[in-house]
């Protein structure tokens, strides 16, 4: 194609959308494609959007008809063993009033369209159906455009935003990225139970489209690192559920078993009883942390969201840091353009305001949380097994002393692993995350 | 030469469902499509056009969320796209809604003369493949459905390919005409970038029940003499009866063959008993 545009960005996600609305806000001309028929045709996410990020790219989303699923006011942890668990939660109805919106669900199909409508109202030329194959350089290898998948596909861009994804063929084929390790991603895999709102209502003791989010760690994955989600939409709830790839191979487990045992769940079964399944979807996570983020940046293109492995994993945060570091790109072009200057040296801006921001400051402050679910994998088998014999024996009423019930508990305790490995885990745990 | 392809957005039809209570489709949430057998009339209009000249407007009567089908087409290769839409249209069958296309393309005719109009064979919705040919009646155009093949648009007349009973007819008609076509006419391209991002910014033409004139009373609910009396899903079908033969395997097969017979006793018994006798005289 002979017209020529100043930024290129390909994937019209959370990261690449958040761009597109800042520099065509900005009167940047810009185009961004998506290979999915419709943006949101093609990813998969629990559904969590965090409404502050959002607000920065677009101060009045509220006004704008955004395709809410719930406004979450409680968040539940639950810690679970085959048979039972803990449940910890936290519910304030401050996130219902004054901090509305602060954390909210979303059903991706519906958001990104919405999203990347909200870009093509600002100007952005939104591309769909268009799978971006390659990149177009210069003699010295700097990107100066893209190459698609159609006839006529080639477009030249001063700057080229890559914002595709976790699982990109451009970056395998471009090698601006190395190639993913099976250790670096999860693999989840999702349903959504579809029942009326008033159930999900009455399930979750909740009312006027407000929601619940619960986090699930423990004997639910086979003994692999991994974790489960269920969040509340409007009248559906999604169930989520991931391991560590390389996990999966090891452990020779198929992640749909690990799914409908986690459906049969005492815990999990009557929330979702009766409901039917609509969709199942399945995708990877880039978990490997900090120590697996590309250069962020070089001579005329920058990388943005699960493209760069920006996720946060123990807060399982991605589209925020998706549309942050989306933003702070196209911040940053928006200068760089000014100067006339897409240079390697130009977009180093890009890192700067990455490395002052949450995004690798949260992401550097868990690097070593990977590592520690990976090597302690007592937290997914022994250590459930554990709380759970603590919390039945403390529950049943059989005439034994309490004292008794406590040595018989940590007798236990002991039996399923050692003391000292019980201190590391704890001093571990501590490091991984302070 | 100036080609009208007419086009219907219909619901994804592998996702329909239809509301128990209410007996009506459930539309919610459920994709729109361009209706495959238009994009292959778009596309033989494009390739008429591409051989012989000319130029390809499309034409389709809907709410305004019909702007996606139309871009699509745009981006096939049709030079313009116009969408009927007003609220005196709603609720047409196709009497009705073959009369708005019939108004439009009349409109069309006022400036820029139309020789070729092409449309589906039918719409996967409804099924009725009465739209073409109802438009063409209302044209006065030569109507050539069912077409499998354009073999020669020349001198003011078109030969095609159609398919009729038991085989296929080749036959020359005089233009204007109007074609329906099958989805093996031809396949549809993969729109090239420029004209994908042409069909993205280009402005589609909207036209209300004022703008095609007419006469107010064939528009919409007013001009349709058809309503829908009951929509309903097949009942399904039960499962067939399980007959286990863990335990007593003499009795399951009687069982079974009793169903399998169900009320003419008698026969079975004949069955049963000559079966026996059988066995014996060959003992």
């Amino acid at each position: 194609m002979k017209e020529a545009f100043d930024v290129a960005i390909v994937g019209a996600g959370p990261a690449g959308t958040s761009a597109a609305c800042i520099l065509a806000g900005a009167g940047v001309k810009t185009i961004l494609f998506e290979r999915g028929e419709y943006p949101g045709a093609k990813n998969m996410s629990g559904g969590v959007l965090y409404g502050q990020e959002l607000a920065r790219v677009l101060p009045d989303f509220a006004e704008r008809k955004l395709p809410i699923e719930r406004n979450i006011i409680e968040s539940r942890l639950w810690y679970l063993s085959k048979e039972g668990g803990y449940n910890l939660g936290y519910r304030d109805a401050i996130f219902a009033t004054e901090r509305k919106h602060n954390v909210f669900t979303v059903g991706r199909a519906r958001f990104d369209r919405w999203y990347a409508e909200q870009a093509r109202q600002k100007g952005v030329l939104v591309v769909p159906g268009t799978v971006v194959v390659d990149l177009l350089r210069d003699g010295s290898g700097r990107v100066t455009g893209v190459v698609t998948g159609r006839a006529e596909g080639e477009v030249t861009a001063q700057v080229t935003l890559l914002a595709d994804g976790v699982n990109s063929p451009l970056a395998a084929l471009t090698g601006f990225r190395r190639e993913v390790k099976p250790e670096h991603v999860a693999l989840a895999v999702k349903e959504v139970i579809d029942l009326p709102a008033e159930v999900v209502d009455q399930r979750f003791g909740v009312s006027g489209g407000n929601g619940v989010t619960t986090e699930v760690l423990g004997d639910i994955v086979g003994g692999m690192n991994g974790v489960g989600v269920l969040y509340t939409n409007s009248a559906s709830i999604s169930l989520c559920i991931g391991a560590n790839l390389a996990d999966f191979a090891t452990f020779k487990l198929k992640p749909y078993e690990l799914i409908e045992e986690f459906k049969q769940h005492p815990m999990v079964a009557p929330l979702i009883a009766g409901g039917k399944s609509l969709e199942y979807v399945a995708h990877w996570l880039p978990e490997g942390g900090y120590d697996t983020i590309p250069r962020l940046y070089g001579d005329g293109y920058l990388i943005a969201g699960d493209s760069a492995m920006l996720f946060n994993a123990p807060h399982r945060e991605g589209s925020n840091l998706a549309m942050a570091s989306g933003r702070m790109a196209a911040e940053t072009v928006i200068e760089a353009l000014e100067r006339g200057d897409c240079s390697r040296k130009s977009l180093a801006d890009y890192g700067e305001r990455m490395a002052q921001s949450f995004v690798l400051q949260d992401m550097k402050k868990y690097r070593g949380f990977g590592p520690f679910l990976h090597h302690h994998k007592e937290i997914f088998n022994e250590l459930p097994r554990a709380a759970t014999f603590a919390g039945r024996e403390m529950i049943t009423v059989n005439g034994v002393s309490k004292r008794e019930k406590q040595k018989l508990i940590f007798r236990n305790a002991r039996k399923e692993t050692s003391l000292l490995k019980y201190l590391k885990l704890l001093w571990s745990g501590w490091r991984a995350v302070k | 030469m100036h080609i009208v392809a007419c086009i219907k957005q219909v619901p994804d039809t592998t996702q329909v469902k239809i509301d128990p209570e209410t007996n009506t489709l459930v539309r919610a949430g459920v994709e729109s499509i361009c209706n495959p057998y238009d994009l292959v009339a778009v596309e033989a209009g494009v390739r008429v056009a591409e051989k012989y000249g000319g130029k390809v407007t499309v034409i389709t009567m809907g709410p305004p969320q019909a702007d996606s089908a139309l871009r699509q087409c745009l981006s096939l290769g049709a030079s313009e796209a116009i969408l009927l839409s007003d609220r005196a249209f709603a609720g047409s069958d196709t009497l009705a809604t073959s009369y708005t296309l019939a108004q439009a393309v009349n409109k069309l005719n006022a400036t820029e003369p139309v020789s070729l109009v092409i449309c589906g064979k039918q719409a996967i919705d409804g099924d009725t493949a009465q739209t073409g040919p109802g438009l063409a009646t209302w044209m006065d155009y030569t109507q050539l459905t069912y077409v499998v093949e354009i073999i020669e648009v020349a001198d003011g007349f078109i030969t095609v390919k159609r398919e009729v009973e038991g085989g296929t007819e080749v036959i020359r008609g005089k233009l204007p005409a109007l074609l329906t076509v099958e989805l093996e006419l031809n396949p549809v391209r993969y729109a090239t970038l420029p004209e994908l991002v042409r069909s993205l910014r280009q402005e589609i033409k909207v036209l209300g029940a004022k703008d095609i004139g007419g006469e107010p009373e064939r528009y919409g609910l007013k001009g349709s003499p058809t309503s829908v009396k009951q929509i309903f899903a097949p009942p399904p079908h039960g499962g067939g009866k399980v007959f286990e033969t863990a335990s007593d395997s003499d009795k399951v097969i009687e069982d079974f063959l009793s169903t399998f017979f169900e009320k003419e006793s008698s026969i079975l018994s004949e069955v049963l008993s000559s079966d026996g006798s059988d066995h014996a005289q060959e003992q």
